[in-house]
């Protein structure tokens, strides 16, 4: 399996090397939104008001972590279900935000949506919260802050494991994986 | 012969099994994990639930949450006929515990799911009572994640869909839910009763230690039948792909009506927080 050490913000040369079903570690900077913050921020879009966020090259991680306890940047910060994000992901493809991580499936909307723009899906091993949180080296809310939880955080992040789902050539590695392991008809 | 507890006592026994559940996740489930791990044909689903189960022990040891979704509490009461709480409001006790328990935990409960404003303490809890015989209190909880929570299902079935068309919608829900509901998923079923209790029932699958079968013979079978099909979707560990679909299916049963036969599937994800004390 390869493994691709990337630096965000992500340019479409790094993201074209991408495959489904390769392994990613990402350093550099990760903004986490999910649902309210993404309602907020797409309708903030949507009025042609500016992003409090920067968008182009970025990499959104779907997470609402738990709190920081004494002397840690930020608690336990596993992946949340993507499929509820879906309906605000291509204003934010429109955008130039080149990946998305979180868990589960996508749209066929959203797939054929990153292609286009290519961008990538990566999946985070949801349960495995505390040990991607030892990933995460600093954390500090930039928009949002009321909504606690689901505000928007800048993570800076050391080597965050990831697994490319969706690629940008309709590579999809939960069909692939799947596949070989299916014994229904 | 009547037996006092007071409020105060539930609630500190409350607030420690809620912590208890939101920081180790129980020996039941670590054992089958385990057993899954030797199970799993896949190398990326050995992998990840090698992730798990490490995730598990540096969650206990460092004393942190083994997911950043501590859900919503829920909490069953089983309450001897012959107790009487006294020394306060039981529900504001209950509320208060959960208040504690979830300080340094997040909070992910709305006041309204309309208006969605965050209630800021993880209050309040979802309490389901029963009174039974004798002078004890069984406390049982689930701090429930709702990322397998969202894919859970129930349908009315009519009788003429019988076993089978109970199979296919046990394992249609699995297969839907897929990565969604981070497997190796435990699946609840509950089966007959009517609209609003067959949901309880599948509920209350969740509450069985892994390892342990339904009493009833013909349920036994439906169990293990179900665990193989759901398995031979070979949606895998996070829907990677592999063998381990699923850990266990546990079916609850209630008597119904002519007309139906209810079915409900709760899943509930690799972070299986359950915790329960008797009083």
């Amino acid at each position: 399996m390869k493994v691709h050490v990337l630096t965000t913000p992500l340019d479409d040369e790094a993201v074209a090397r991408l495959r489904a079903g390769d392994m990613v570690r990402l350093n550099g900077i990760l903004y986490t939104a999910r649902d309210a913050a993404h309602k907020r921020l797409v309708e903030t879009l949507s009025r042609g008001e500016p992003s409090p966020i920067p968008l182009a090259g970025q990499v959104i991680y779907y997470v609402g972590p738990a709190p920081a306890p004494p002397g840690r940047p930020i608690g336990p910060a596993g992946p949340t279900t993507s499929g509820r994000m879906d309906p605000y992901t291509l204003p934010l493809l429109e955008r130039g935000v080149k990946g998305f991580i979180g868990k589960g499936y996508r749209s066929d909307e959203v797939k054929a949506a990153l292609v286009r723009h290519r961008a990538v899906y990566l999946a985070a091993v949801g349960g495995a919260a505390v040990l991607l949180a030892q990933h995460i080296v600093s954390a500090r809310v930039v928009a949002y802050e009321d909504l606690g939880t689901e505000a928007i955080r800048e993570l800076v992040v050391r080597d965050f494991p990831a697994i490319v789902v969706h690629d940008i050539y309709g590579g999809d590695a939960y069909l692939e994986g799947q596949r070989a392991f299916r014994q229904h008809p | 012969m009547v037996r006092e507890i007071s409020v105060a006592h539930l609630q500190r026994k409350l607030t420690a099994l809620l912590s208890e559940a939101a920081y180790r996740l129980p020996d039941d489930y670590l054992k089958a994990l385990q057993e899954a791990h030797r199970r799993e044909a896949a190398v990326l689903g050995r992998d990840i639930i090698t992730l798990l189960l490490d995730n598990a022990a540096l969650a206990e040891a460092e004393r942190l949450p083994t997911c950043q979704d501590t859900g919503m509490a829920i909490i069953f009461l089983e309450v001897g006929q012959d107790v009487h709480f006294v020394g306060g409001d039981l529900h504001a006790a209950l509320n208060e515990a959960v208040r504690e328990a979830y300080r340094p935990l997040r909070k992910s409960v709305i006041d309204d799911p309309i208006r969605r404003q965050n209630t800021g303490d993880n209050t309040p809890p979802i309490v389901h009572w029963e009174i039974v015989p004798g002078h004890h209190v069984r406390v049982r909880v689930l701090l429930k994640g709702f990322g397998a929570e969202m894919m859970s299902r129930l349908a009315m079935l009519p009788p003429a869909a019988g076993l089978e068309g109970v199979k296919r919608f046990v394992v249609e829900t699995v297969e839907q839910a897929g990565p969604n509901a981070c497997p190796p998923v435990i699946v609840g079923v509950g089966l007959g009763g009517s609209f609003d209790t067959v949901g309880l029932l599948a509920k209350k699958a969740l509450l069985r230690p892994l390892g342990t079968s339904n009493p009833e013979p013909h349920l036994a079978a439906l169990e293990q039948e179900l665990l193989e099909a759901v398995n031979a979707l070979g949606i895998g560990p996070q829907g990677f792909g592999g063998t381990v679909t699923a850990l266990a299916v546990h079916v609850e049963a209630a008597p119904t009506h002519i007309a139906a036969l209810p079915v409900a599937v709760n899943l509930n994800c690799s972070a299986p927080r359950r915790a329960e004390v008797l009083l």
